[in-house]
C-alpha cells in the first residue's frame, strides 16, 4: 500500500485550487476530457486519488501530462473546481520531484538559453525574408540585453536551477 | 470607424518563428482596418500557459508580467494572435490584480531590472479588437466576397475559456468568429464537436504526438464530414497544430487523405479584401491552399 500524505490537498488548496475539497466524483470532468476519450487518462480519478492523499502514484504518474489544458472540465464542473488549476499544481509539484519529461526538459532548456520555448531556426529566417519581414523579429532574439534580464528573472525564480536539476539527474 | 488604436504587437515564439506567414498577414491587415501595430522590442515568449505554466508557475507570472510591463511602457495594451498568448496574459494579470502579494513578488523579482509593472495595461486578442469594430465597418472593406467558400471555423479553447475571465457573452455557442467569417462572403458551416478542443496545449504537442494528433483528427473528420474547403483559426498553435497534424497523420497512413487548407483570420479577411495571396502569405503552407484559392470567384 501507498503511504497516504494528508497534506497533498491542502498543499492544492493553497496553491488555488481551493474547491477541490467539494468534488462529488461526479464524472462530468472526464466525460468532456479530449485527452481521455483516447487514453487512460481519467480527471475524476486523478481528483480522486488527490483528494485521497496518494501523492506519490499522482506525481509520478505520465497521465498528469496528457491534459490538454483546454478548460472544458473546469468551465462545466458542477461543483466549480479549477479542475484545470488543479492539474497545473500537481504538475508543478511533479517537476519539483524531478517529474519532468524530456520533451518538457528541452522547451525549457531552450527558454533557459534562447528566451523563446520554439525558437528561429534556419528554414523559418529565409521565410521571413522572402516575406519581407526582418529576418529576425524584433523579441529576445534581437536584444541581447532583454535576453540578460529575462535570464536574471527566471534565475531569480528558481527555473534555471530547476530545470538543470532535472537535466542532472537523467 | 473611429481613429486608429495603437496597440504593442506581442509575437510569442511560434508566429515569429515557425508561421511567419500569419505574421505577416497580420502586418498587412490590420493598418487597413485602423488598428496600428507597434514592435514590443525585446519580448521574450509569454510563457506558454500549458507548458512552462506547469513546470513552475512563479516563473510564468514573471515572464508573462516582463511582456506585460514592456507594454505599460510603451503605454499601450498588448495584442496578440494566440490564443495561448492571450490565455496566459489574462490569466497572469487576474492573478496579481486579485492578489497584490502575487504583484509584489513579481516586482522584487524584477528588482534592479528597470521594470516598473503596476499591471495597468490589458491584453486583447487582435479578433476582439477586430470584433469591436463592427461587422458593418468591415463589410465596407470587402471588395472580393469570397462566395462559396465552406469554412470550418475553430475558436479554440483559451479565447473562450475561462469564460469568467473573457469579455465575451457567457454562452456555449458563440458566434462572433462565425460572424466574422461570414461578412467575408463565405459561408461557416456547422459541424460535430465545434467548441472542442485541438489537442496542442497542455505541452500534449510537444510529448504525446500520437495522443494529440488524435484529437485533431476527430475534429478535421467532423469538418470533412461536412465538405469544409478549408479550417479556419485564430491562434498559431492551433494554426501549427492542423497543420503539423495533417503532414504527420499523412505520412503515418502512406496517403495524402488530410488536405484541408489551414487558415489564419487576417488571411480570409485579406482576401476578400481583394490582397494578394504573397501578401498573405498563403503560398507558404504545409498543406497546399489552392484548392480553396481555386473556389474564389475572381
Ligand atoms: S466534475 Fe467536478 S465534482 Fe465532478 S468529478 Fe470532476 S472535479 Fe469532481
Ligand atoms: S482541461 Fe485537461 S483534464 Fe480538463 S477536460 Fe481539458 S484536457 Fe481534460
Amino acid at each position: 500500500m501507498e503511504k497516504v500524505d494528508h497534506a497533498f490537498v491542502d498543499e492544492i488548496v493553497k496553491a488555488g485550487a481551493d474547491r477541490i475539497r467539494t468534488c462529488i466524483q461526479c464524472g462530468t470532468c472526464s466525460s468532456v476530457c479530449p485527452s481521455g476519450r483516447r487514453t487512460a487518462f481519467r480527471t475524476r480519478e486523478l481528483i480522486r486519488k488527490a483528494l485521497l492523499g496518494l501523492k506519490e502514484e499522482v506525481l509520478s504518474s505520465p497521465n498528469l501530462w496528457l491534459c490538454a489544458t483546454c478548460h472544458t472540465c473546469l468551465e462545466r464542473c458542477p461543483r466549480q473546481i479549477k479542475v484545470t488549476d488543479a492539474i497545473i499544481i500537481m504538475r508543478n509539484m511533479a517537476a519539483e520531484k524531478g517529474f519532468m519529461l524530456p520533451e518538457h526538459r528541452r522547451a525549457s532548456m531552450k527558454l533557459l538559453e534562447t528566451g523563446h520555448a520554439v525558437p528561429i531556426n534556419t528554414a523559418n529566417r529565409e521565410k521571413r525574408v522572402s516575406l519581407g519581414l526582418d529576418e529576425v523579429p524584433p523579441t529576445v532574439h534581437s536584444h541581447k540585453d532583454a535576453l540578460d534580464d529575462l535570464k536574471t528573472i527566471m534565475e531569480r525564480t528558481g527555473f534555471k536551477d530547476l530545470i538543470e536539476k532535472q537535466e542532472a539527474e537523467k | 470607424m473611429t481613429e486608429a488604436q495603437t496597440y504593442s504587437f506581442f509575437l510569442g515564439c511560434v508566429m515569429p518563428n515557425r508561421f511567419p506567414n500569419i505574421e505577416k498577414s497580420i502586418r498587412v491587415v490590420l493598418p487597413k482596418i485602423g488598428i496600428e501595430l507597434e514592435e514590443l522590442e525585446g519580448a521574450s515568449c509569454c510563457p506558454a500557459p500549458g507548458v512552462i505554466r506547469s513546470f513552475s508557475e512563479p516563473t510564468w507570472l514573471a515572464i508573462a508580467s516582463r511582456n506585460l510591463a514592456l507594454a505599460e511602457k510603451a503605454g499601450h495594451d498588448i495584442i496578440t494572435g494566440c490564443n495561448g498568448c492571450y490565455g496566459t496574459f489574462k490569466e497572469a494579470l487576474l492573478e496579481v490584480r486579485e492578489h497584490p502579494d502575487r504583484l509584489k513578488e513579481v516586482q522584487k523579482v524584477f528588482k534592479g531590472l528597470g521594470l516598473k509593472y503596476k499591471a495597468k495595461a490589458e491584453a486583447k486578442h487582435l479578433i476582439e479588437v477586430i470584433y469591436d469594430i463592427g461587422i458593418e465597418e468591415l463589410t465596407k472593406k470587402v471588395t472580393r466576397p469570397l462566395t462559396g467558400l465552406k469554412v470550418g471555423v475553430h475558436y479554440g479553447c483559451h479565447l473562450l475559456k475561462p469564460s469568467k475571465n473573457r469579455p465575451w457573452k457567457q454562452t456555449e455557442r458563440h458566434t462572433f468568429l462565425d460572424e466574422l467569417v461570414e461578412l467575408t462572403g463565405a459561408e461557416s458551416v456547422p459541424y460535430k464537436d465545434k467548441f472542442m478542443c485541438c489537442g496542442a496545449g497542455g505541452g500534449v504537442r510537444g510529448s504525446n504526438a500520437p495522443v494529440s494528433n488524435d484529437i485533431a483528427v476527430e475534429k478535421l473528420d467532423n469538418m470533412m464530414d461536412v465538405g469544409v474547403d478549408c479550417v479556419l483559426n485564430v491562434c498559431s498553435f492551433c494554426h501549427l497544430q492542423f497543420e503539423v497534424a495533417q503532414a504527420q497523420v499523412n505520412k503515418e497512413l502512406g496517403e495524402k487523405k488530410y488536405q484541408i487548407p489551414v487558415i489564419y483570420y487576417t488571411q480570409l479577411l485579406g482576401l476578400a479584401m481583394g490582397l494578394e495571396l504573397e501578401e498573405l502569405g498563403l503560398h507558404q503552407h504545409m498543406i497546399k491552399t489552392q484548392p480553396m484559392l481555386d473556389k474564389i470567384p475572381e
